[in-house]
C-alpha cells in the first residue's frame, strides 16, 4: 500500500495528491429503482503515479472514471483534483477543469474523420482560447512527442490503429495536463500495437507525466505500478506492483 | 472559442458536406434571388417610370386638357360611360384657352390615330398618325435630324406636309433621302419636310414610328370629327406656373361648359403625375406581394436549415460529446452550431445576390423590363439570410449544447 494522507471531510490533500475521492458515491435512479453505482470509493493517487484501476464489468471502473474525469458528478463524497475541489462545481466550470487538468484517451480513440492530426491535437486547446500560432506550434509538439512528428497532414483513416491512438494520446497530452486518463486505450488494438501504446504510456510516466489507466485486461495492467481493483462500487484492493 | 474560429468550422462542414449543404442553402438562396430580382425590376421600373414614360408620354411641366384622362388604370363602367357622354374639346375650346392662359406657356393642339402610311411601293401598317399645331415638337421635345418642322404658315394653311418619325422614315425610303418626297396617307399626298431624330422605344414599343401633320391639314379627317382635337398640350417654364396655367384653364372651361359649382369637371387636365399615380398603384400591389414571397421562401428556408442541422446534431452527437470531453463549454458548442447554421444561411444568401443580380443583368439585356439593383437589397439579402441562419440554428444549437458528454461519448 502506499503512503495514505488521513483524510476527513473539511481536510485539504497533501499538495503532492493529485486524485483524492473521499467516500464517494454515484447513484443512477434507474425508472424508480435506485442503482448504486459506486458506494463509498476512498482513492488517493500522487503526482507520476501509473495507476491501472481493474474490475469486471458492473463494478463501477466506468462510473469512477466518469467521475474522475470530470464529466459527471458525484451524488456524494468529495473528489479533490489537483489541490481543488470539483466535486461541486457546475457544468461550465467542470468544462474547464477537463480541458486544464485531464487529458482523455478513448478505446475508439475518437478522432475528428475529417480533420488531419494536426487539427484533432489543437482541438483542446482552441477552447483553451490560444491563438492559432501557438496551437500549431504545441500540437506538432505533442505529435512529435509520440513519435508522429512526420504524419501531422494526414487524416486518421490515412493512419493505422495504432497511430491513431497516438494521435488521441498527442491530443491528451497538449494541455499539459494532471493526469492523462485512458480507458480501455487497447480495447481496439491488436497485441502488437497494444505492446506499442503501452510503451507510450510507459516512456510518459517516466517523463514525470500522472497516468490512470482503466482496464478490464491484466496483461495490460500489469504495465502501471499500481493496481486498484474495484468490486460492487467499492475498492476491493490496491497493489503496488513490487519495483 | 472565438467567433472566427466557429465561422471557419462552419464553412469547413460546408466544404465536407457539400450536397447536403447545397439543399439547405437552396430555400434561402431562391428567397435572396427573388428578392433582388423583384426590387430591382420595381427599382428600374420606379426610375423608367419617373424619367422616361412619364416625360415622353406627357412632358415635363406640361399637362393636357382632354375629354377624358388618357392613363385609366381600372376604372368602372360606370364611369367609363358618363366619360362616353361628355362633349369633346373643339376648335373654339382650345382657343379660348390659349387665349385666357395669362402666364408664358407654349401652346399645341394635338390629336392622334392609327393608320397605313406609303411611299412609292412601301406600306407601313398601324403608325401614329398626328395632328398638330407648330409647337406639338418644342413641347413633346421632338428634335428634328433632317430637314426642318413644318412653319406655322403651313400650319395656318393646312399645308400637306409632314414630319417622319426615325423608324418609319428609315423603313419607307431606306437609304434614300426623304426630304421633299410625297408620303401617301389613304390616299392623300403628303410632302416630307422633316425626319425627327431617333427617340428610341419605350416596354419595346418603338416611339419613332410615327408621323406629325398640321392640325388642319387633310389629316384631321384621319385624326377626329371635323372641329374637334384630342387635347390641347400646355407646357409652362415651372411647376407652379403650371398648377396656375391650369387653375386658368380649368376655370375657362367651366364657364364655357356652363358648369354649375357643385357640378364636376366635364374635361380632363392631365399631367404626368396622372402617368405615375398608375405606377404608383402598380407598385403598391409589387410591394404588398413581393415581400410576402419573400418572407414565404425564407421560411422555408429557416426551416429547411433546422431541419438539416438537428440532423447534423443527431449524426455529430459524439462529436459533440468529445469537444465536451477536451473542454468545450455550452457556450461553445451553441456558438459552434450557430454559426454553423449562419454559415450555411449566408452563403445561400450571398449566392443568391450574384444570382439575383445576374437575373436582372439578364432581363435587361432579354427583355424590353428596365431592371436596376437596387444597393439597399444587397444588405437587406445578406442580413435576411444571416437572420433566418441565427433563427433556425437556434432550437438545434441549443439542444447540442445541453447534450451530456457521457451518453454523447457513448453514441454509436
Amino acid at each position: 500500500m502506499t503512503r495514505v494522507q488521513e483524510f476527513r471531510t473539511g481536510d485539504t490533500p497533501l499538495p503532492d495528491i493529485v486524485i483524492l475521492t473521499h467516500k464517494l458515491a454515484r447513484e443512477y435512479d434507474m425508472g424508480g429503482e435506485v442503482v448504486r453505482a459506486l458506494r463509498g470509493v476512498d482513492l488517493q493517487i500522487r503526482r507520476n503515479e501509473y495507476v491501472a484501476i481493474m474490475g469486471p464489468s458492473g463494478s463501477g471502473k466506468s462510473t469512477l472514471m466518469n467521475l474522475i474525469g470530470c464529466l459527471d458528478t458525484p451524488t456524494s463524497g468529495e473528489y479533490w483534483l489537483n489541490g481543488q475541489q470539483v466535486s461541486d462545481l457546475a457544468d461550465d466550470a467542470l468544462a474547464r477543469i477537463r480541458n486544464k487538468e485531464i487529458g482523455f484517451v478513448f478505446q475508439t480513440f475518437n478522432l475528428l474523420p475529417r480533420a488531419s492530426a494536426l487539427h484533432n491535437v489543437e482541438l483542446p486547446l482552441i477552447y483553451a482560447g490560444q491563438n492559432a500560432r501557438q496551437r500549431r506550434a504545441l500540437a506538432a509538439e505533442a505529435l512529435r512527442r509520440v513519435g508522429l512528428g512526420d504524419r501531422m497532414e494526414h487524416r486518421p483513416n490515412e493512419l493505422s490503429g495504432g497511430q491513431r491512438q497516438r494521435v488521441a494520446i498527442a491530443r491528451a497530452l497538449v494541455n499539459a495536463p494532471s493526469i492523462l486518463l485512458a480507458d480501455e486505450p487497447t480495447g481496439n488494438l491488436d497485441s502488437a500495437t497494444s505492446q506499442e501504446i503501452m510503451q507510450v504510456f510507459a516512456d510518459l510516466h517516466r517523463q514525470g507525466q500522472t497516468v490512470v489507466m482503466v482496464t478490464h485486461e491484466a496483461d495490460i495492467a500489469a504495465h502501471a505500478a499500481r493496481v486498484v481493483t474495484l468490486r460492487d462500487g467499492l475498492v476491493a484492493a490496491d497493489h503496488l506492483k513490487a519495483a | 472559442m472565438s467567433l472566427f474560429e466557429a465561422i471557419r468550422l462552419g464553412l469547413g462542414q460546408l466544404r465536407v458536406q457539400k450536397l447536403k449543404s447545397a439543399f439547405s442553402l437552396i430555400g434561402v438562396f431562391i428567397a435572396v434571388t427573388f428578392l433582388i430580382g423583384a426590387w430591382s425590376i420595381v427599382n428600374g421600373m420606379n426610375s423608367y417610370m419617373t424619367e422616361k414614360f412619364a416625360g415622353t408620354l406627357v412632358g415635363v411641366n406640361t399637362f393636357h386638357l382632354r375629354k377624358r384622362p388618357n392613363f385609366t388604370p381600372n376604372v368602372t363602367d360606370s364611369t367609363w360611360r358618363s366619360w362616353a357622354r361628355r362633349p369633346r374639346i373643339t376648335f373654339a375650346d382650345a382657343d379660348a384657352v390659349v387665349h385666357g392662359i395669362t402666364l408664358p406657356v407654349l401652346t399645341a393642339w394635338a390629336s392622334e390615330d392609327r393608320g397605313d402610311v406609303e411611299a412609292g411601293t412601301k406600306k407601313v401598317a398601324q403608325v401614329s398618325l398626328n395632328g398638330a399645331t407648330t409647337d406639338y415638337f418644342a413641347i413633346r421635345n421632338i428634335k428634328i435630324d433632317e430637314g426642318r418642322p413644318f412653319s406655322p404658315q403651313e400650319d395656318k394653311a393646312g399645308a400637306a406636309v409632314v414630319v417622319l418619325g426615325y423608324d418609319l422614315a428609315d423603313r419607307l425610303f431606306e437609304k434614300r433621302d426623304p426630304l421633299d418626297k410625297y408620303v401617301r396617307i389613304h390616299g392623300i399626298p403628303y410632302r416630307v419636310v422633316g425626319v425627327a431624330a431617333s427617340r428610341g422605344n419605350l416596354f419595346g414599343i418603338s416611339l419613332d414610328k410615327f408621323v406629325v401633320a398640321p392640325a388642319l391639314s387633310p389629316i384631321q379627317r384621319e385624326v377626329n370629327p371635323p372641329g374637334v382635337i384630342d387635347a390641347l398640350m400646355v407646357k409652362a417654364n415651372s411647376e407652379p406656373e403650371m398648377r396656375l396655367a391650369m387653375d386658368q384653364a380649368e376655370a375657362i372651361m367651366r364657364s364655357r361648359r356652363h358648369l354649375r359649382p357643385r357640378q364636376d369637371d366635364n374635361f380632363a387636365l392631365e399631367t404626368s403625375e396622372g402617368v405615375l399615380n398608375f405606377w404608383a398603384k402598380i407598385n403598391r400591389i409589387l410591394m404588398a406581394v413581393g415581400p410576402g414571397l419573400v418572407l414565404i421562401s425564407l421560411v422555408v428556408g429557416g426551416i429547411v436549415i433546422m431541419n438539416i442541422m438537428l440532423m447534423a446534431v443527431a449524426e455529430r452527437t459524439r462529436e459533440i460529446g468529445l469537444r465536451k470531453s477536451l473542454g468545450a463549454r455550452r457556450r461553445d458548442i451553441l456558438r459552434q452550431f450557430l454559426a454553423e447554421a449562419t454559415t450555411i444561411a449566408t452563403v445561400g444568401a450571398v449566392l443568391g445576390i450574384g444570382a439575383g443580380i445576374f437575373l436582372s443583368i439578364l432581363l435587361n439585356v432579354a427583355t424590353p423590363l428596365p431592371a436596376t439593383v437596387a444597393p439597399g437589397s444587397i444588405l437587406l439579402g445578406v442580413v435576411l439570410g444571416g437572420g433566418v441562419g441565427i433563427v433556425a440554428g437556434v432550437y438545434p444549437a441549443t439542444r447540442a449544447a445541453r447534450l451530456d458528454p457521457i451518453t454523447a461519448l457513448r453514441q454509436e
